[in-house]
């Protein structure tokens, strides 16, 4: 969550660079499709089986990287854990700080989530702020039983007391750098990648 | 995309990308009204004042349940009962609202160009909710976007403009809103209330066409949109029998079956039902006109979140 501000606007950072020449990689398609199989199986373990599960998303990529994680489920489980979108931009708490107000996206919460589990799943954790915005949204559909919450990046450097329960991988980084996860839907490969803030590689100090 | 504006007087000057954003946001903005807990704090602290000089019903009410979705404040403010009653300008009324804090007026004026007034005296946003024939543009921008949910696109739709174009800020604003879009526009209606300068209202996008004959302008359309009579403004007596209209420009039915199959039924709204439109037209099939109603609190919502949020304080 709060990734940077290009990919919480839907405008992926590497969208339309070509492959490879923005940033470092930080993860390849295959270390993603790992980090993401072994979320399902951390998410499954923890909730004791799939029953109750209830994955949401935080546009973009969350809605698709909900689908994949219930695809990994259905994989291993064989339970069909029902996804969806929850949109932020009309929780945020710097509509009046932005030049522009954000682009609204649809949200679609899939049934009641009321005595659910519902697990919230976006690409990158960064300063918390998008992931109070999503659970104050969520609870205005129900009071699920427990939110738990699904990224693909840690990247650190949080101004509220909010943690994530499922972690892809740690990236620590400097403000100034952005971490852009790509998925192939939206940009023609799965990569996760470090670019600093000016469009160039990233300084190898901040390296993990 | 944000919206880089700080005021919606007219949809003329709109672009095809900015109809879209209005039109996009209002299709995410339909959910928060599906929710249990149908509000978000989005404009939570922002005050916004609705200004109607003229009575509305549905537009004011509009306004402010789309205010109050997005947890902003909303006062009314009607001419009768306000120091506008004392004599008060509308300039001062302006300075007046704007010492009281606001941070958007809505504004209905008999007056063209009142809200282009407004724009200049007040700091704050301004949206034109009608001023006198010029424009009513959220109208319009609802219009579009019931039409757009059931056809899909407005590329190359046929629309046909019934009635009172003359008197009507809405067909204006419409005819503008549906041309940019790329759709066919047709009117039709008496001469006295047509004049054949309305075919000449063409921005290059669509096509605007006369065709005083109800039947030749139906046939085929894809949207039949019939205009009140409005009967306030007819003191100069441009039509002779309201019967011989009913009978030559109502929307019926039976005369819908010259129009496409799945054609749509729209009116703005307040209906004279048995005079401009039927009752088996009204309430059939093919009408959307709650749609409108509907539609149009999703549509003005969309409208004060792109005016307000991301506008600094």
């Amino acid at each position: 969550m709060g990734g940077n501000a290009a990919s919480e606007d839907g405008a992926i950072g590497t969208s339309a660079a070509p492959l490879g020449a923005a940033g470092r990689l930080a993860m390849s398609a295959e270390d993603l499709r790992r980090a993401l199989t072994r979320i399902a199986h951390e998410i499954v373990e923890r909730n004791k089986g799939a029953a109750n599960l209830v994955f949401v998303g935080v546009p973009r990529p969350g809605p698709l990287l909900a689908r994949r994680l219930a695809a990994a489920v259905a994989d291993f489980e064989g339970v069909a854990v029902p996804t969806g979108a929850v949109d932020i931009s009309l929780y945020r708490d710097d509509l009046t700080s932005r030049a522009g107000a954000p682009d609204v996206h649809p949200t679609d919460i899939p049934g009641d989530v009321t005595d659910r589990d519902v697990v919230l799943v976006d690409d990158v954790l960064y300063t918390g702020r998008s992931a109070r915005a999503a659970l104050d949204a969520l609870t205005d559909f129900g009071r699920p039983r427990t939110i738990q919450l699904a990224v693909v990046v840690d990247r650190g450097h949080r101004e509220l007391p909010i943690r994530a329960d499922y972690v892809g991988k740690n990236i620590p980084t400097a403000p100034h750098e952005n971490v852009d996860v790509s998925l192939t839907e939206l940009d023609g490969e799965d990569a996760v990648r470090i670019t600093s803030a000016a469009g160039g590689e990233a300084a190898d100090a901040a390296a993990p | 995309m944000p919206l880089h504006r700080k005021h919606l007087i007219d949809v003329a000057d709109f672009s095809r990308d900015e109809v879209e954003l209005v039109l996009d946001t209002a299709e995410a903005m339909r959910t928060v009204l599906e929710r249990p807990i149908r509000r978000a704090p989005t404009l939570r602290g922002k005050s916004i004042v609705n200004m109607f000089f003229e009575p509305s019903t549905r537009t004011r009410i509009s306004f402010e349940l789309a205010g109050k979705s997005l947890s902003a404040d909303v006062v009314n403010v009607a001419a009768s009962g306000s120091s506008v009653e004392k004599g008060e300008s509308l300039v001062d009324t302006f300075h007046t609202i704007q010492a009281l804090g606001a941070d958007l007026v809505v504004m209905r004026h008999a007056c063209a160009g009142a809200p282009d007034l407004a724009a200049r005296h007040l700091a704050c946003s301004v949206v034109n909710a009608g001023d006198g024939l010029r424009g009513h543009p959220s109208q319009a921008l609802l219009d579009l976007f019931t039409v757009r949910q059931h056809a899909g696109d407005l590329e190359g739709l046929k629309l046909v403009i019934v009635g009172d174009v003359l008197h009507s800020r809405v067909a204006r604003s419409d005819i503008w809103g549906f041309a940019r879009m790329g759709a066919h526009v047709y009117l039709s209606g008496p001469p006295t209330l047509l004049p054949a300068g309305f075919g000449d209202l063409l921005d290059g996008d669509g096509v605007v066409r006369v065709e005083h004959d109800l039947d030749r302008a139906i046939d085929g359309a894809d949207v039949v949109m019939a205009l009140r009579i409005q009967k306030e403004r007819m003191a100069g007596g441009l039509l002779p029998d309201l019967r011989e209209y009913a009978r030559r420009w109502g929307i019926t039915a039976a005369r819908l079956r010259r129009a496409d199959r799945r054609a749509l039924v729209m009116h703005p709204g307040p209906m004279n039902q048995g005079l401009e439109i039927s009752p088996d037209a009204a309430y059939g099939p093919q009408s959307v006109i709650t749609e409108q109603v509907t539609n149009g609190v999703a549509v003005r919502m969309a409208i004060l979140y792109l005016l307000l949020a991301g506008a600094p304080t």
